[in-house]
């Protein structure tokens, strides 16, 4: 079937799937479930950010034999946990490299008990010299990780950039920083852990991918592949927060089940959960760029490091995806860009929806109107000289072969945000006021999909069966954590098979029913799961036609009685599908060349401010989104998807501050780690352009990864329109434009002097 | 039975309670592991998040703040007594049509907190609707869609009392 054929399901707003469940707050998160004879488990975590573990000490005035103790030493196979580098401990052995890390594990049926339990253990520690920032890492005079400090180091080169400087009209430099963000899903993590000899481990939990908690089950308990099972229960927010933590946490909760020899469950509060578990990478990325005197970028020399903290987690991808997005959405002939992640002592970082894209896309898009600004051109005309078009080539030589409309995409842009008539009004208005406003924006691509090779290495399966009962159900390991995934792969599924959604229902995210369809991340699931159960549907039909006697025309109950029939004759009605990738998709990981996404999703943000030149607060009055996503699956929830991403990027912008001491999470409560309220997100305006992808599922490309990488730039830029002065950080917050500001305008009284 | 705690009477969701438990146990606990009215939720435990928000005596309150002491003799509505047996109450099916509700762990919260709003006021404006939710936090939606959802039962609801008035 056609990307743009008519649909029936497909492009209308289906509603929510779980939705009445979650509505009539039926729905079963891991902390609504309770399991016969359950003990709770605890955590004892390092106090100090790095030291040699010398001994732990049990305070004799507690009867141990009433709990049940976990460390190292009882871990049954590799204490390890399994992402892509196994260099984490599940549980600290002789030394700590974070405050926070898990030295041992404790149960009790008493949850008080149990929290007087943990303040009982006491760890004596030899402290080691540790290293908290980037710059620290980077001078290497302490080594906190392998030899150097480096998880991961890429180099990207198109051209010749040593070449480019000398003919240039301007040479523009920049330098810009962002911080770590916390994920503040407003369900903390938990886990409900069984274990029994003959059955091995079972897990229930909230996490987004069942199986790399199955994976790092596995090799902790030294298990075969069937022994473990991991289910996903509703989940309450993740936004990347559960990629990788829980296979930590759920490692953690299957050890105490084993040694309690009864069910345990973990829940953290919001403290631990912020203290303990991961955040966005922090990063400093350097631009020095040439531009010729019409504004033509000629070169880019860029230079990226993130902070990865104490253990390589996600480190080397989120890297990866954080150098193929610091180019931005331009052609530029000559390209280089230097990026590494570096080792520090603090919680290891981990995936945050865009993965290393938010902090790239900060720094270009900051950057590209701080070149405006040095060679006098309006930014929107610069951007509009450079945007890739179709035919051109990326940094990675990656040739533009899906229809590129950037162009468009900002027309639309400007019009609807009515853009420069309200330049011109603030321009006016401001100087007369103690509200300065200002407009800004940022254009930005999101690569869909696994980087590079990545979604060969998947290799994911999936598909659709038919249950006695007559339903179908689709088959798959991605998981519903609010972004939709329920509801667009049974549209999908109903849409191929041509039945109505109600006929279709979604299998338990349970690694003992469902296959491997890779992990719900990197916006994947509507393109890339989503095309498999496309044809998983297209083929099931043509089993049955041939199988089966289904004519070619059905009514629900002839495909129904042809199942049956199917059943009767040759067993299970399943049809699966393996990915197979895009043709003339190939990615050369030693060169890091080629086709570094199948498809880039492409927006427009504009965001409109008021700064406050009294209080130093700033307030994001309006925003609009314009964006192509490939077909728009479902617009209630695709809207969903941009609104809450931008909401989640003016909170990166403006308010969500770590605060660090002695690398540790000094704000880890709600009140005083700050996101935006009901109160404080603007109207936002969401616009989709569809340019259907053929490869994706009915044209679907990756959308919820987006959203959160241009907010940050566009306010930033409308600050800077706002006040004239240039902010190159974030989270901006108020203190921070008050010490720009004061000097900006002491420099302005002692010019007019 | 532990003598030394006091029996606590409670109406949840119109439904008469009489249990010994610890004075100063939570409110949102004894909903959830007395009750097993797993459908109030922790998100935060100190009041800022308002993901256990429940209506007691008329009130909107953050259970996790409320010792269970302070609920005697109350009355207490939880999100389970919003729909009338299989009857989505109306803010229920706005948020289902208009996409209020996605990881939907903020949503008991904030259908209480909204149905509190209307109760005081029945048309509120955006502003109002804003200053009615702004103690429940939504990481999902980013609100838009929530305010939609209020706005939307806002005319429903308007349009049922014209259609009662009109027989
Ligand atoms: S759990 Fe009560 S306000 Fe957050
Ligand atoms: S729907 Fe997820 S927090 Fe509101």
């Amino acid at each position: 079937m056609s990307t743009s054929a008519k649909t029936r399901i497909v492009g209308s707003s289906v509603p929510r799937k779980e939705g009445v469940d979650k509505l009539m707050g039926r729905a079963r998160y891991v902390d609504d479930i309770e399991r016969d004879g359950m003990w709770h488990g605890a955590t004892v975590r390092s106090s100090i950010p790095r030291g040699i573990i010398r001994s732990i000490e049990f305070d004799p005035r507690i009867d141990w034999g009433e709990f049940a103790v976990v460390t190292a030493a009882d871990v049954p196979g590799e204490n390890h946990i399994q992402l892509i580098f196994a260099d984490q401990p599940c549980l600290a052995d002789g030394q700590v490299n974070h405050c926070e890390e898990a030295i041992a594990l404790l149960a009790h049926p008493n949850k008080q008990k149990l929290r007087e339990a943990v303040a009982a253990v006491r760890i004596d520690y030899e402290p080691l010299p540790a290293v908290f920032t980037i710059e620290e890492s980077e001078r290497q005079d302490v080594i906190v990780w392998g030899e150097d400090n480096i998880f991961k180091s890429f180099l990207l080169e198109k051209g010749n950039v040593d070449q480019a400087w000398t003919g240039a009209a301007h040479v523009i430099e920049g330098e810009y920083r962002t911080g770590a963000q916390e994920h503040l899903y407003i369900e903390n993590n938990g886990m409900i852990a069984e274990y029994n000899s003959a059955h091995g481990v079972t897990v229930w939990g909230s996490l987004q991918c069942p199986y790399y908690v199955h994976k790092s089950l596995m090799a902790v308990f030294g298990l075969p592949e069937e022994k473990v099972r991991v289910i996903q229960t509703e989940t309450g927010g993740a936004f990347g927060g559960k990629e990788d933590f829980p296979s930590v946490l759920g490692s953690h909760a299957a050890l105490l089940a084993m040694k309690a020899g009864r069910p345990v469950k973990m829940i953290y509060d919001r403290m631990e959960d912020l203290a303990a578990t991961p955040k966005r990478h922090p990063s400093r990325i350097r631009h020095r760029t040439a531009v010729d005197a019409n504004g033509m970028l000629l070169a880019m020399d860029i230079e990226v490091a993130t902070d990865g903290g104490a253990y390589s987690t996600l480190s080397s991808t989120v890297l990866s995806r954080a150098t193929l997005h610091s180019p931005g959405p331009y052609v530029c002939p000559n390209v280089r860009v230097r990026s590494r992640a570096w080792a520090t002592n603090t919680v290891p970082y981990g995936a945050f929806r865009g993965f290393g894209a938010p902090q790239a896309i900060f720094a270009i898009e900051r950057h590209m109107d701080e070149i405006a600004a040095g060679i006098g051109m309006d930014p929107i005309e610069l951007r509009r000289r450079n945007f890739l078009q179709d035919g051109t080539t990326t940094a990675t030589e990656q040739v533009m072969r899906e229809h590129v409309i950037m162009d468009k995409l900002l027309d639309r842009a400007l019009t609807e945000s009515n853009y420069y008539a309200r330049k011109t009004q603030f321009a006016q208005e401001n100087p007369a006021s103690a509200i300065k406003r200002g407009i800004g924006i940022a254009a930005f691509f999101h690569g869909s999909g696994f980087t590079g090779s990545g979604e060969r290495n998947l290799n994911s399966l999936a598909g659709v069966d038919v249950t006695s009962e007559g339903k179908v159900r689709v088959l798959v390991s991605s998981t519903e954590f609010g972004q939709g995934t329920n509801t667009i792969l049974t549209q999908i599924a109903s849409e191929a098979i041509g039945l109505d959604i109600g006929d279709v229902v979604m299998a338990l995210p349970d690694t003992g029913i469902v296959p491997n369809s890779g992990p719900t991340v990197a916006s994947r699931t509507s393109m890339v799961v989503g095309k498999l159960i496309q044809r998983a549907g297209t083929q099931l039909v043509s089993m049955l036609h041939d199988k089966a006697g289904l004519e070619e025309s059905f009514t629900r109950a002839e495909f129904f009685a042809a199942c049956e029939r199917y059943r009767a004759k040759l067993g299970d009605v399943v049809s699966l599908c393996r990915y197979e990738p895009p043709p003339n998709i190939f990615w050369d990981d030693q060169k890091y060349r080629g086709e570094a996404y199948p498809a880039y999703a492409w927006s427009i943000h504009v965001a409109q401010v008021a700064v406050d030149t009294i209080t130093y607060s700033t307030e994001v009055e309006d925003f609009w989104a314009v964006q192509e996503v490939g077909r728009v699956l479902n617009p209630v929830l695709a809207g969903g998807q941009i609104e809450g991403g931008v909401a989640q990027g003016i909170g990166y912008a403006l308010y969500e501050k770590v605060v660090w001491q002695n690398g540790r999470m000094a704000n880890n409560q709600m009140t005083n780690y700050i996101m935006p309220t009901a109160e404080d997100v603007p109207p936002i305006h969401v616009l989709f352009e569809e340019i259907p992808f053929m490869h994706g599922g009915f044209g679907a490309k990756g959308i919820g990864e987006l959203p959160h990488d241009g907010p940050a730039p566009a306010i930033l830029n409308a600050i800077k329109d706002a006040t004239g002065v240039s902010f190159c950080s974030i989270p901006l917050m108020p203190e921070d434009i008050l010490a720009k500001l004061v000097v900006a305008s002491s420099i302005e009284v002692a010019a007019t002097v | 039975m532990n003598p030394s705690w006091p029996s606590i009477n409670l109406r949840v969701n119109g439904e008469h309670h009489s249990l010994n438990l610890p004075p100063m146990k939570r409110l949102l606990d004894v909903l959830r592991e007395d009750l097993h009215l797993t459908g109030t939720k922790e998100g935060c435990g100190e009041g800022e998040c308002g993901s256990c928000s429940v209506r007691m005596d008329g009130e909107l309150v953050n259970s996790c703040m409320v010792p269970v002491l302070q609920a005697q003799d109350a009355c207490v509505e939880t999100v389970e007594g919003l729909a009338c047996d299989a009857e989505l109450h109306p803010l229920q099916k706005a948020f289902l049509e208009f996409g209020g509700a996605q990881c939907g762990i903020c949503t008991p919260g904030m259908l209480m907190a909204a149905s509190h709003l209307l109760a005081h006021n029945p048309t509120p404006n955006i502003a109002e609707i804003r200053d009615g939710l702004a103690g429940n936090l939504c990481r999902c939606t980013g609100f838009i869609r929530i305010f939609d959802s209020v706005i939307a039962t806002i005319a429903s609801n308007a349009k049922s009392q014209q259609e009662r008035n009109a027989r």
